[in-house]
């Protein structure tokens, strides 16, 4: 087997931390430290993404790696904080299922992402390609948090999550995406945090609570 | 080249326009005026192409060819028709109470955001830009979805936000799964992700990753088409947002979410040589029929039965692409031109019985043709349009796809035939009620916009009798280019 060079050692150990900061945010039951694991979990996303960059010399991936920091580690998590101050809603993670078989879930859908990622990342050339098993479980792990969470505000954090993953799939699988998409998807997220924000204050205006359960009147037949 | 800009800007800056100006009294105009420039610049755009064929331009980014031609000529059409309609609905429903100018603005400005979005998906050349329209397209139809802010259409929009949401992050995955097998035939860079460019070298494409792909794209898209089982938010946001906003959803932005799936569908067939792709369509065609046929009969909302028809459509045309060959594909082509006619016709209809009769739910919706003739005509030839009598298009597009699927998939057939006739039932069984018998309707303050439903259905006529040579054209090369 050959070295791996010192700076895909990192990624991996940011890859780590990546899918670590998942579970981290699957376990957690308080709105706020949830938001600062998100722009951890963005943290590491940027970090390791302006390291490929380094090691493999791709400047367009600077850029990337820039716009993650400025959007999921700042931006976001500063907007998500706002709403969650003039909301009022602090101690507010309700799940469907409690938490340690929630993790359980957790532990078995890495290994089936794992098994899945295998056939893909034997035809990748780049030097991430040992994480895309990772990006891939992030994928499924935002998923699963956002199944499972009953409050409005920790299924948005689920789904910004599940971008991260991608975004991390889209490094470690190739690279990255053109620059022109990365801006669009970017563009994207804001708007939709934006919009969701708006969103937050008519759903409490309305039912005076962020829980979803006020949301489920729509059904069949009746 | 300057056409394309020209689809795309008018709507743009008539969105940024709308937005600006706020609720004026003469914002529906304006917005009437913008759709018909956009609805010009595409009828010039189709003359170019009529004329000098296919086009790549702007550093191809940008592509127009027979299967999205006639796309984006229907887009600007029931952009515009749906516009008109707009005018005289929104205007009653703000006498109503029902709307605030402040909504009124955000309305019409996002109403050309959105037409914006879904002609930006169709003509992209690049399949990532694709999926930033559809995402965009996404967003600004949350907004038209909740914008009464009820409880109910706060839900709908919800669960809209957070389903599609989630399906287009897993389209995300698959193009950047395409992405990565196309990488390494087409080197990086902004190449990699163009549809010309990757049509040109689908043979070289890994076959193992592409199918990968094939699925996400498939559940990403499949969910903003309304493929069953990831329907669920169709029925509700069709139901709970504004009638125009219903009339667009149906008839266009399904439209588009399909054609994403067949565009991706050409790519992966022509580098996985088996039949896995048109069997996975068929499958989710077939089961969006047969459950949306038997979902028909139950619905007590008359919004949400024709959102169910919707989704019937969708699986029809799904199915038919999946079939693929000449005919099969022709057929479904047609059927889509013919359902985003139609169904749009339908709305249009509704949205004024709606408010005729004070209520969406067919129980307190009673004869209308009493009052207006021509509303209750509208919906009745309508409605049976849509269930594909004679001589509308419907009829010729669902008989050419059930004599193709005799011969190729027998075993589909009965399924087909049978849905086809539960869900006639279901519907004529609720509507006779509502357009004859003894009448609950009353006058409008306004007069209703039926000049939209009846040029619809005009042309849905002139589809089942006669298709124009050079549309016809079109969808053969289409039907040649899907395969």
């Amino acid at each position: 087997m050959t070295a791996i060079p010192f700076y895909a050692q990192i990624i991996n150990l940011l890859a780590a931390l990546l899918l670590l900061l998942s579970f981290a945010m699957l376990a957690q039951r308080r709105v706020l430290s949830l938001v600062n694991l998100f722009a951890m979990q963005g943290l590491s996303l940027a970090l390791s993404t302006a390291i490929v960059a380094y090691g493999t010399a791709q400047p367009h991936l600077y850029w990337s790696a820039g716009l993650t920091f400025v959007l999921k580690v700042f931006l976001l998590p500063w907007l998500l904080h706002r709403l969650i101050r003039q909301l009022d809603v602090r101690w507010d993670v309700e799940g469907l299922i409690n938490i340690p078989t929630t993790m359980l879930i957790g532990i078995v859908l890495v290994v089936f992402s794992f098994n899945l990622a295998v056939p893909i990342s034997e035809l990748a050339s780049t030097v991430t390609r040992s994480t895309l098993g990772i990006a891939m479980a992030c994928v499924m792990l935002s998923f699963l948090m956002m199944i499972t969470r009953r409050k409005a505000i920790p299924q948005v954090i689920g789904f910004l999550s599940m971008e991260n993953g991608l975004f991390f799939a889209a490094t470690s699988a190739t690279y990255g995406m053109p620059l022109v998409v990365e801006l669009g998807i970017a563009l994207d997220v804001l708007v939709g945090m934006l919009i969701l924000g708006v969103f937050f204050f008519q759903i409490r205006e309305q039912f005076d609570s962020l829980d979803l359960k006020h949301l489920e009147k729509l059904k069949e037949g009746e | 080249m300057i056409e394309i800009l020209a689809v795309l800007g008018f709507p743009l800056l008539g969105a940024l326009l709308l937005a600006w100006l706020g609720a004026r009294p003469n914002a529906p105009g304006i917005n009437v005026a913008v759709s018909l420039l956009t609805l010009l610049a595409a009828a010039a755009l189709t003359a170019r192409v009529i004329a000098e064929g296919p086009l790549l331009v702007l550093d191809r980014q940008f592509f127009v060819d027979p299967f999205n031609v006639f796309l984006v000529a229907l887009t600007a059409l029931v952009g515009f028709t749906t516009s008109i309609f707009s005018r005289p609905y929104m205007r009653i429903e703000e006498e109503r109470g029902r709307l605030t100018p402040a909504k009124l603005r955000l309305y019409h400005s996002m109403y050309q955001l959105f037409n914006f979005t879904m002609l930006l998906a169709l003509l992209a050349n690049n399949m990532g830009i694709l999926w930033v329209a559809m995402e965009a397209a996404t967003l600004t139809t949350v907004l038209l979805v909740s914008l009464y802010r009820t409880p109910a259409s706060l839900e709908a929009a919800w669960k809209y936000f957070i389903l599609c949401g989630v399906g287009i992050a897993q389209a995300l995955f698959g193009t950047i799964l395409l992405y990565f097998a196309a990488e390494r035939v087409l080197g990086a860079g902004g190449g990699a992700l163009l549809w010309t460019e990757l049509n040109a070298v689908k043979g070289q494409l890994e076959p193992t990753v592409l199918s990968l792909a094939f699925v996400f794209l498939l559940v990403g898209y499949g969910t903003k088409t309304g493929l069953v089982p990831l329907h669920n938010w169709l029925p509700d946001a069709h139901a709970e947002g504004p009638t125009p906003v219903s009339a667009v959803l149906s008839g266009l932005l399904l439209n588009v979410a399909l054609y994403a799936v067949v565009r991706c569908k050409v790519l992966v067939e022509g580098s996985v040589h088996t039949s896995f792709a048109r069997e996975l369509m068929m499958g989710f065609g077939l089961l969006s029929v047969v459950v949306a046929a038997f979902m028909l009969s139950r619905q007590k909302d008359l919004k949400r039965l024709f959102a169910y028809s919707s989704i019937e459509h969708m699986g029809i045309i799904t199915f038919a692409f999946g079939m693929g060959g000449p005919i099969a594909n022709f057929a479904g082509l047609l059927h889509m031109t013919a359902h985003s006619l139609t169904k749009s016709a339908i709305f249009f209809a509704v949205g004024h019985a709606t408010q005729k009769t004070g209520t969406q739910l067919i129980d307190g919706m009673r004869g209308l043709i009493t009052i207006s003739p021509m509303m209750g005509w509208g919906l009745m030839l309508g409605s049976l349009a849509i269930l594909g009598m004679p001589p509308f298009g419907i009829f010729a597009s669902e008989f050419l796809i059930l004599i193709t699927a005799m011969r190729e998939q027998p075993w589909a057939t009965p399924f087909l035939l049978a849905a086809l006739a539960i869900a006639f039932a279901a519907v004529v069984s609720k509507l006779q009620p509502i357009v004859f018998g003894e009448t609950n309707a009353t006058r409008l303050p306004h007069r209703p916009a039926m000049v939209p439903v009846y040029t619809h259905l005009a042309l849905v006529l002139m589809l089942g009798l006669w298709i124009p040579p050079y549309l016809a054209q079109w969808y053969r090369q289409a039907a040649r280019l899907i395969g």
